[in-house]
């Protein structure tokens, strides 16, 4: 059943078994107010890796559609654009499901909860973008300019402005990231791969999704 | 009464973070793992059909 796979798909699917298996079931330090949540490690944070990754490598689409003008291009930044979104805006669920625990409230307008729904919102615009341009070459020349803004704009609003202030998230203000000192040798065993299985994921609905848009545009335009 | 003060946050610094200790002992999380693993197969064998299908697709347009 599997021989039809290409190997990282495999590969995704072996890590994703790894994730839930030891992320439930390996040891994990005992820290006051995280507690057994601490776990939510190896979900919530992939997340956002796999939304980083997808939409660099949209951005890298983009401008590889700007320098070639191949159609393929342009269906893959958006194909991957849209998977990236749907991974930070689980990130951005499962973030509030965290916080109502460890913070006390779902959304307490920390600045690392704005900044990312104001970077969720800079990418839906390059929907609205899309979708209201006609013209074929015309939507895919604008949008793979206005998609490399898209993804210049949220590198700052992620990693740069909310570390410039206070904020409760890990890793920003005055709160050392889980890197400093929490996350324990036992944690990275399971971490790392999550990131990996969790962000191949996200690639392979990527890759379904631009090859049923390729199957769309030659029905529609050959 | 210093002394009392002194004492409970020594108490309190022993104390462990409370963590889900009885759901390990009696075994009941490879319950909550099965279901999840149930759920993420499933899902699996969904994705590779749906993978199929675009394959076959893919093919009888190339022809």
């Amino acid at each position: 059943m599997l021989s039809g796979l290409s190997w990282w798909k495999i590969l995704c699917i072996v890590l994703l078994f790894y994730t839930i298996l030891a992320g439930f079931l390996f040891e994990v330090p005992r820290r006051f107010i995280l507690n057994e949540s601490i776990r939510n490690l190896y979900f919530h944070v992939p997340m956002w890796f796999g939304m980083i990754f997808l939409l660099l490598s949209s951005a890298s689409a983009s401008i590889l559609y700007l320098k070639k003008g191949r159609q393929f291009y342009d269906t893959y930044a958006s194909q991957s654009a849209n998977a990236g979104i749907v991974f930070g805006t689980l990130g951005l669920l499962t973030g509030m499901l965290w916080a109502k625990y460890t913070w006390g409230a779902y959304w307490s307008g920390d600045p690392k909860q704005n900044a990312s729904a104001i970077g969720m919102l800079i990418y839906l615009a390059y929907f609205v973008l899309r979708g209201s341009i006609d013209d074929l070459q015309k939507k895919a020349r604008i949008s793979a300019v206005y998609n490399i803004f898209a993804f210049a704009m949220l590198i700052p609003l992620l990693f740069v402005l909310p570390r410039l202030t206070d904020s409760l998230h890990p890793g920003n203000g005055g709160n050392p990231g889980f890197n400093a000192y929490d996350l324990d040798s036992k944690m990275r065993l399971v971490f790392y791969p999550a990131i990996i299985g969790w962000t191949l994921l996200g690639f392979w609905l990527t890759d379904i999704n631009t090859r049923i848009e390729t199957i769309k545009h030659k029905l529609d335009y050959e | 009464m210093f002394l009392v003060t002194l004492c409970q946050s020594i108490v309190a610094q022993d104390k462990q973070a409370e963590m889900a200790d009885v759901l390990r002992e009696n075994g009941k999380i490879y319950n909550v793992v099965a279901v999840i693993l149930v759920i993420f197969i499933g899902f699996l064998i969904y994705l590779f059909l749906t993978e199929r299908k675009l394959k076959n697709l893919e093919n009888k347009l190339n022809k």
